[in-house]
């Protein structure tokens, strides 16, 4: 019975770290289009931050403006990884005919999501760092308190809650092939909305207001924020909630999947094309 | 036990047509059949037929309506862990991430099935080069190599996961003559040295007559017989298999009405 349950174990995360090595491999193959897509990604941030320029105040003013800017705007790319890619768990592999290989696979489907889950959350840290120090450098952005340490403390846990919505955004695609994909981009922006992506939450109409405290985005904002310009810790104000809408999330996003995923075998949509 | 057993099993798609008006088309209609172990059987049936909504529910890919599937005694819809762990499949289209060479294709393909990456650096070669697949090319980027190549590829896949029911949905179908032959004698092999189950689905008589021990014809969702191929011709008083089916529908096989076509669509 131990031998055989270590035995599934293992089998599970062999899958997983196959889902991870894939992943990478692609990466790899589509490096050109990596860089063009952080250029862009670049590009929307500056656009964003140039906002903070153009505002005439004090420069310790202007630069705290820029640098929460620059925060939404890393965000903003991050959560855009981070769904992208567990879309991709359906929408590529339909793409390239392989999810009917995939999906008949003895490997259990909370693996399979988390093993792309756990690629995106590493591979959006690696990009969104790295646009994080571009667009800093270009704008000659100063930090001198920044807690960098507690900010990625505070993505990792938001990054739990950020998979079991992607989860649910991921089934998309499996419901309606053709526009599935571009639905996970309006559950993106509608988050964000409501999380106070540039400004405060408390701008928002009370209704948003209400909305915003059922959103991870709202504490990993409000927490990255306070650790990068004025070097607080992780706050247990921020972690709780964000541990709370983790544990809601992940199983929700799991049984929405698994539903969709019901949904697509009962009518044959599990397969290459419509 | 048999590798496969089929009771009264029944598919349905419904496809919703101008937002509420919803169709509905049997794709399979309540077929009963069963297959031993080592056994290979061909199912031939014209496009829309069904016969690769039998290998889809199968392969747990599908949701059934109706009856029961069983490999090796699981059941289909409700153990499908355990059926995943003893089936792989090669279809018409051998579907692989392009940019992504055979060997990484393989080794993804693999883990799903709990080969280790030290695993799979010893078996993929000796495998590729067991369906003919030129080793020094196997880092290269699937997008680059002829269908015959990649079909050897899509072998391999199924080779690698040692599975012991094989379901193979139109293999040959677009090959040249020689890769064909490769692929027949393939799967002769896999039959020979592993033990393996085969359930064949093609349009290709000569390929079910030459692969099988028994054939079935399954038109418009129906299994009209399965038997071996010397009393499907005797049943009919015919020298060939086309000529049976003419027997048993009235049609040709070449002869596809627009129900045919719509039936391929719908499913």
């Amino acid at each position: 019975m131990v031998a055989q349950a270590a035995a599934t174990i293992r089998h599970e995360l062999v899958g997983l770290g196959g889902v991870v090595e894939r992943n990478w491999y692609l990466v790899k193959r589509y490096v050109w289009w990596e860089i063009a897509f952080f250029l862009w990604t670049c590009a929307n941030t500056l656009t964003i931050v140039f906002i903070a320029k153009g505002i005439h105040a004090p420069p310790a003013l202007q630069n705290e403006l820029a640098t929460k800017l620059l925060i939404g705007g890393v965000i903003w790319a991050y959560l855009g990884i981070i769904f992208e890619i567990l879309t991709e768990t359906v929408s590529w592999e339909r793409w390239e005919g392989t999810i009917e290989y995939t999906f008949m696979a003895p490997l259990s489907r909370p693996v399979h999501l988390f093993g792309m889950g756990l690629f995106a959350v590493a591979y959006g840290v690696v990009r969104a760092s790295a646009l994080f120090v571009v667009i800093a450098s270009f704008f000659s952005l100063h930090m001198p308190d920044a807690n960098f340490a507690a900010a990625l403390l505070l993505l990792a846990v938001a990054s739990v809650s950020f998979i079991g919505i992607g989860m649910m955004t991921a089934v998309l695609p499996l419901i309606s092939p053709e526009k599935g994909t571009q639905l996970g981009f309006i559950a993106q922006g509608l988050m964000l909305v409501v999380s106070g992506v540039y400004y405060s939450v408390d701008v928002l109409p009370q209704w948003m207001q209400w909305i915003a405290t059922i959103s991870p985005a709202t504490y990993a904002l409000r927490g990255i924020r306070a650790a990068i310009l004025e070097g607080t810790g992780a706050q247990w104000a921020d972690i709780w909630p964000l541990l709370v809408i983790g544990a809601v999330s992940v199983p929700l996003g799991l049984y929405v999947f698994r539903t969709g995923e019901r949904y697509a075998k009962r009518h044959g949509k599990l397969k290459r094309s419509g | 036990m048999y590798a496969v057993e089929v009771h009264n099993l029944r598919k349905e798609f419904v496809r919703r047509e101008k937002g509420v008006r919803t169709r509905r088309r049997v794709a399979i209609k309540d077929i009963s059949f069963t297959i031993e172990r080592g056994e290979c059987v061909a199912i031939l049936g014209q496009n829309g037929s069904g016969k690769s909504t039998l290998v889809r529910l199968l392969s747990t890919l599908l949701l059934h309506d109706g009856g029961e599937a069983r490999v090796f005694g699981h059941d289909a819809f409700k153990e499908t862990r355990a059926v995943r762990r003893l089936v792989n499949r090669v279809s018409v289209e051998a579907s692989f991430f392009k940019k992504m060479s055979a060997a990484e294709n393989l080794a993804y393909a693999a883990r799903f099935y709990g080969m280790t990456p030290r695993q799979t650096r010893r078996e993929i070669p000796v495998i590729l080069e067991r369906v003919g697949f030129p080793s020094d090319r196997r880092g290269e980027a699937m997008e680059h190599l002829s269908r015959g190549m990649q079909q050897k590829v899509a072998l391999a896949r199924a080779l690698l996961t040692s599975p012991v029911l094989l379901l193979l949905d139109e293999p040959t179908t677009g090959l040249d003559p020689r890769s064909k032959l490769e692929v027949q004698d393939f799967i002769r092999e896999m039959r020979a040295l592993h033990d393996a189950t085969i359930l064949l689905c093609t349009h290709d008589m000569a390929e079910a007559e030459a692969l099988a021990d028994r054939v079935g014809l399954l038109d418009r969702g129906e299994l009209l017989f399965l038997e071996p191929v010397d009393d499907v011709k005797d049943r009919f008083g015919v020298d060939t298999l086309e000529e049976a089916f003419f027997a048993a529908t009235g049609r040709t096989f070449e002869d596809e009405t627009e129900e045919d076509k719509d039936r391929e669509v719908f499913a």
